[in-house]
């Protein structure tokens, strides 16, 4: 893919090399080295050990589970699985970090180079996958959280999240622009939800990123100084940043500046970042490996279980939905997005191709469609995610199955589907209790047609006089006298008979 | 290696030790002796040597993903020199 | 028996005793409180624990009664400041721990009280156990029981970081007391005061709750008056400690039981590097009776080789106060401890007011070196080449074990000093642990036995270090040397 996003200077144009630092933290019950938990929300410093809180003596022992998460994660963005690593410590001081250091990996992280493959952008149009590298993964300790805002002369500290496994991944300065940025999140986003590691909740800070920006003159090819924005914490300001950021660097050198290589904080009100004065003089972090843990040495049968225990990804089901299940590029898309999505989707397949007593290849065009279209806008006008789906997928397949056995059209179908929306009845249910069955009967209708045709002779005499346009009013006009159950099918045929007859 | 005074005030610096400049300059030839006296490690051989990793060999053991702990904030701020609505206050940070 | 008598008793005895019925375990325990309040001139205890003492007592004074009696059931310890003990006050001899009560207990005093030993009180050491004369304890010197026979009454060292260990061990105020050795503390202080003391393979004790100088040093171990006491208090403080990443997942095995002199088909190394310039006659003699006392043991005497034996004390020099640099950054006035807020300051101006004010000189020292030798462009040059050459210093031993099953060597290059005779010249003081370093940065099991005394009347120690695990082959070649020495010099009483 081509790189198209260039931002015009005074001087000329300019390209912007971005590089993400993704904070994920692994979803586990405990802590990375105590075993306070690590739930979202409880009272202040509730869950914090000594161990958290540094006191004196307390030491640190890892949580399987974490180092598990990282290692799937990895196996995953097919990175190669360090079987030999160990953490650091990273020194600095600040109020949130109780040890004066955080553990984390420098020397030797856990999982060495993988690659994430982006959608194409859509303006670009169809081509190649982007690959985007992941130089590495690394696990390390989160740092508490400070809150300014409670006393006029005081911060307090907070420790509940000291602690919590995070994994840092690590991508190369591959991305062009904003909206690749963007992809990439989305996408990394997609693979830890899928394999279990990490929730992806952005909101409750479970994902957030470091936005290394640098900015160079179209056709150069040297890195330009780059600066680093802080835990950003939404896809929209991520792209926000960097398009901020680069505009502000262009800026300072086309007036003669340097860019100086910094840590800077979006602000999300203003849409610009800033300079982070607190940290100026915390570049030297003296990393050296924490002598209270020995080397972590993984095994084989420790490497294949967490391998086994990967489910399919998203690009190897998006290929399989299109290749086996037939389904358009768009709907595969679409529906692996989100691991939560295909997971509904799958459900529905199976049911659907119990209920019609198919194979699910036969079932899965109709399911695609009305999970796209239908199901979302329906979510979508209720605000739901589809993990809180009204209807469950076993409900959607008895649907499909009313539609495929001609019992439902599609127009009752929809009306059905309201109904099941705002009642969670079942279907069948639906259809027995409000009549709403779609009727082949066709004396019934002959009856219809009989007192149409008698009631616009002149219609049916400009018919078979050749505008046979008039078709579709006789159509209208049969269905709305059945009250829109009769089989659309059998009222074509039927009408073209007695017109033509 | 040798270190004047400022090289001393920016090592106090980064290790949150005040130092005033008298106390700095006091410490360069204290520094200076004992760099002095380590570096004669620089003409140890060394080629082909991995750092030491564990001084006994031994396997870094992993724990189980289970919560044992926590729940002791009483434990946690009883030495606190300040402590306000459960958490710990320190002087205003101004990001 | 008289008071006087019950403190004559090492830990054996006490059990014995105790378990006889000779004396009771609250006797005893009356017997050594007494001691510590009378011994208050030596500044050996920062706090004392009588209450905990005579508790622990008067329910081994029940066990006994019941039939449950325990291992240590009866035997009143001190306890090295540097263990946190729940409801206790901690310091680790600093003023930036002063009024740190821990809300738990180490591991180590947790298997010792439940062994049923008690608490007389906390030991004085070297602030954060950085120190080999105790002189930088925040609450003073601890004088050592010991004094030069020139008349003079020169207050003399303990010896150090485990000073206050050696001092009311040496002085009969407990029979005996927790230790920990990052350099040579436990070994050192041992040899200065006329006691044994063993520092275990690196893993062996836990230390969790123990507070960290040096991480990947810092073993505890016992101090006591003779090998089979160490024996003892070892086999209560050693074990698997799940809370500890580097702790050893290894039985305990039972060091008294298998004690044994004889050293018949035993092969004792003497590595000619330990042999240092301006090294005193009498300790080189003293060396040559170590010799003598082992072969007379059974065992062959065979020459060694400790190459980068000269590398080591610049090594520990770059390594210790690195890791210490960064464990003594959770010292901020955060949580716990002193905090100096000055007027108007902020967050990284209280850290470093309340830092300068409470570490005192040689701490302070120690960060910055610990800080320097990491920062950037200097990491590889200093720390990456310290773990290179103690890389360097275990490969020798591993080679010398191959021809040896233990090595002998003096603990310390002199007897003890006076106090402030070294405080002047850091270096110097940092000389002392010479001997002792090399098998710290190894993470072997050491020990110091008291061999015999120096022309001033002072103790002198020999030290002997053994294979990974191999505890029993250090306590076995002490305990030879011990029945050989004759050792029964004991300071008099001045205080
Ligand atoms: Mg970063
Ligand atoms: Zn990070």
């Amino acid at each position: 893919m081509v790189s198209v996003y260039q931002l015009e200077g005074a001087t000329g144009a300019w390209e912007v090399v971005i590089g993400l630092e993704v904070h994920a933290q692994v979803t586990s019950e405990a802590k990375l080295f105590s075993g306070a938990s690590t739930k979202f929300g409880a009272e202040p410093n509730a869950n914090v050990s000594l161990v958290d809180a540094a006191m004196p003596g307390m030491l640190p022992v890892p949580n399987r589970e974490c180092i598990r998460q990282a290692v799937r994660t990895g196996m995953a963005i097919e990175a190669e699985i360090n079987r030999w690593s160990r953490f650091d410590r990273k020194n600095y001081f600040y109020a949130d970090l109780p040890q004066g250091y955080q553990i984390s990996q420098l020397y030797h992280p856990l999982v060495g180079e993988g690659v994430v493959a982006i959608e194409p952008l859509e303006r670009d149009g169809p081509g190649e996958a982007k690959k985007v590298r992941v130089e590495r993964i690394h696990v390390e300790q989160d740092a508490g959280k400070l809150m300014h805002d409670q006393h006029p002369t005081r911060s307090y500290v907070d420790l509940n999240r000291s602690g919590v496994a995070l994994m840092e991944i690590v991508s190369r300065p591959d991305m062009r622009s904003p909206a690749e940025a963007g992809a990439y999140i989305r996408k990394l986003r997609a693979i830890l939800r899928y394999v279990g590691s990490c929730d992806g909740n952005m909101e409750e800070g479970s994902m957030r990123a470091d936005v290394n920006v640098s900015v160079r003159r179209v056709g150069t090819e040297e890195l330009g100084t780059r600066t680093e924005t802080k835990n950003v914490n939404s896809v929209r300001f991520v792209m926000a940043a960097i398009e901020h950021e680069a505009r502000r660097q262009i800026a300072v050198i086309e007036d003669g500046g340097k860019v100086v290589q910094e840590t800077r904080l979006f602000d999300p009100d203003k849409g610009v970042t800033r300079s982070m004065r607190s940290k100026e003089d915390a570049h030297d972090y003296r990393y050296f490996p924490d002598p209270d843990l020995l080397p972590l040495e993984l095994d084989e049968a420790f490497i294949a279980e967490c391998r086994e225990s990967l489910p399919e990804l998203p690009d190897a089901k998006r290929d399989r939905y299109v290749d086996a299940l037939g389904l358009t590029p768009y709907a595969a898309d679409v529906l692996t997005a989100d691991v939560e999505t295909a997971r509904w989707f799958e459900a529905l397949l199976v049911d659907a191709a119990a209920a019609q007593n198919a194979p699910q290849e036969a079932v899965a065009k109709a399911a695609a469609n009305w999970v796209t279209s239908d199901l979302f806008g329906a979510l979508n006008r209720l605000g739901r995610e589809i993990g809180d789906s009204p209807v469950s997928p076993r409900q959607g397949a008895a649907l499909l199955a009313l539609v495929a056995d001609g019992t439902l059209s599609g127009s009752l179908a929809k009306q059905v589907f309201e109904v099941m929306l705002e009642t969670g009845e079942d279907p069948a249910a639906i259809v027995e209790a409000r009549g709403l069955k779609q009727t082949s009967d066709t004396g019934a209708i002959e009856a219809e047609i009989a007192k149409i045709m008698a009631a616009n002779a002149d219609k049916v005499a400009e018919y078979r006089s050749g505008k046979d346009k008039l078709f579709g009013f006789f159509v209208g006009q049969t269905m709305r006298a059945m009250g829109g159950k009769a089989n659309p099918a059998v009222v074509n045929e039927v009408l073209k008979k007695a017109l033509d007859g | 290696m040798s270190v004047d005074a400022a090289t001393v005030r920016k090592v106090a610096s980064l290790a949150r030790i005040a130092v005033t400049d008298a106390e700095a300059e006091a410490l360069v030839p204290e520094f200076n002796n004992i760099l002095g006296w380590i570096d004669q490690l620089a003409a140890v051989d060394t080629d082909g040597i991995e750092p030491l990793a564990a001084v006994i060999p031994n396997h870094l053991r992993l724990r189980d993903d289970v919560v044992t702990d926590g729940n002791v904030r009483d434990k946690v701020l009883a030495n606190a020199p300040e402590a306000q609505h459960g958490f710990f206050a320190v002087p205003k940070v101004i990001e | 028996m008289t008071d006087k008598s019950l403190t004559d008793l090492g830990i054996a005895a006490i059990r014995d005793g105790v378990k006889a019925g000779a004396f009771t375990a609250r006797e005893v325990a009356e017997a050594h409180v007494a001691a510590v309040a009378d011994a208050r001139a030596l500044n050996a205890f920062l706090v004392e624990t009588p209450d905990r003492a005579l508790a622990a007592a008067d329910a081994a004074d029940a066990d006994r009664a019941a039939g449950t009696l325990k291992p240590l059931s009866g035997v009143p310890l001190g306890i090295k400041d540097l263990f946190c003990t729940e409801g206790v006050e901690t310091t680790a001899a600093s003023g930036i721990l002063k009024g740190f009560t821990p809300t738990y207990e180490s591991t180590i005093t947790a298997k010792l009280f439940a062994a049923g030993a008690g608490m007389l009180g906390k030991l004085n050491l070297d602030q954060f156990a950085m120190g080999s004369s105790n002189e930088t304890s925040a609450f003073g010197n601890v004088i050592s029981p010991w004094r030069r026979g020139d008349g003079g009454n020169a207050p003399m060292a303990p010896g150090g970081s485990s000073g206050g260990s050696s001092a009311a061990v040496a002085a009969r105020l407990c029979p005996g007391a927790t230790g920990t050795d990052t350099g040579g503390s436990i070994r050192q202080p041992a040899a200065f005061t006329g006691i044994a003391g063993i520092k275990p393979t690196y893993g062996r004790c836990s230390r969790w709750g123990v507070i960290a100088f040096a991480s990947s040093l810092d073993q505890a171990g016992p101090m006591a008056r003779d090998v089979r006491d160490c024996a003892i208090m070892l086999e209560a403080m050693a074990g698997f400690d799940a809370k500890d990443a580097t702790s050893l997942d290894l039985p305990v095995p039972h060091w008294e039981a298998n004690l044994s002199g004889d050293l018949k088909g035993k092969r004792v190394g003497v590595p000619a590097e330990y042999r240092v310039d301006g090294m005193p006659a009498e300790i080189e003699a003293l060396w040559r009776r170590g010799e003598e006392y082992l072969r007379d043991a059974g065992a062959e005497i065979v020459p060694v080789s400790l190459p980068h034996t000269a590398h080591a004390l610049p090594t520990y020099y770059i390594i210790a106060p690195a890791e210490a640099s960064s464990n003594l950054a959770r010292y901020d006035g955060v949580r716990y401890g002193l905090r100096d807020l000055p007027d108007g300051a902020n967050l990284q101006e209280m850290y470093a007011a309340t830092r300068a004010a409470g570490f005192g000189a040689e701490v302070r020292r120690r960060i910055m070196i610990g800080t320097y030798v990491l920062s950037a462009g200097f990491y590889d040059a200093y720390y990456t080449k310290a773990q290179k050459v103690r890389a360097l210093i275990a490969r020798d031993f591993e080679r010398a074990f191959g021809a040896c099953d233990v090595i002998l060597t003096p603990t310390a290059p002199s007897a003890a000093f006076a106090l402030g005779e070294k405080m002047a010249d850091p270096l110097a003081m940092y000389l002392n642990d010479v001997f002792t370093v090399p098998s710290s940065l190894a993470g072997l099991p050491a020990m110091s036995v008291p061999a015999g005394l120096d022309g001033q009347g002072l103790p002198l120690g020999l030290q002997i270090i053994g294979r990974p695990f191999d505890e029993q082959g250090v306590l076995n070649a002490g305990l030879a040397i011990e029945q050989r020495a004759g050792f029964v010099a004991r300071p008099e009483k001045w205080w």
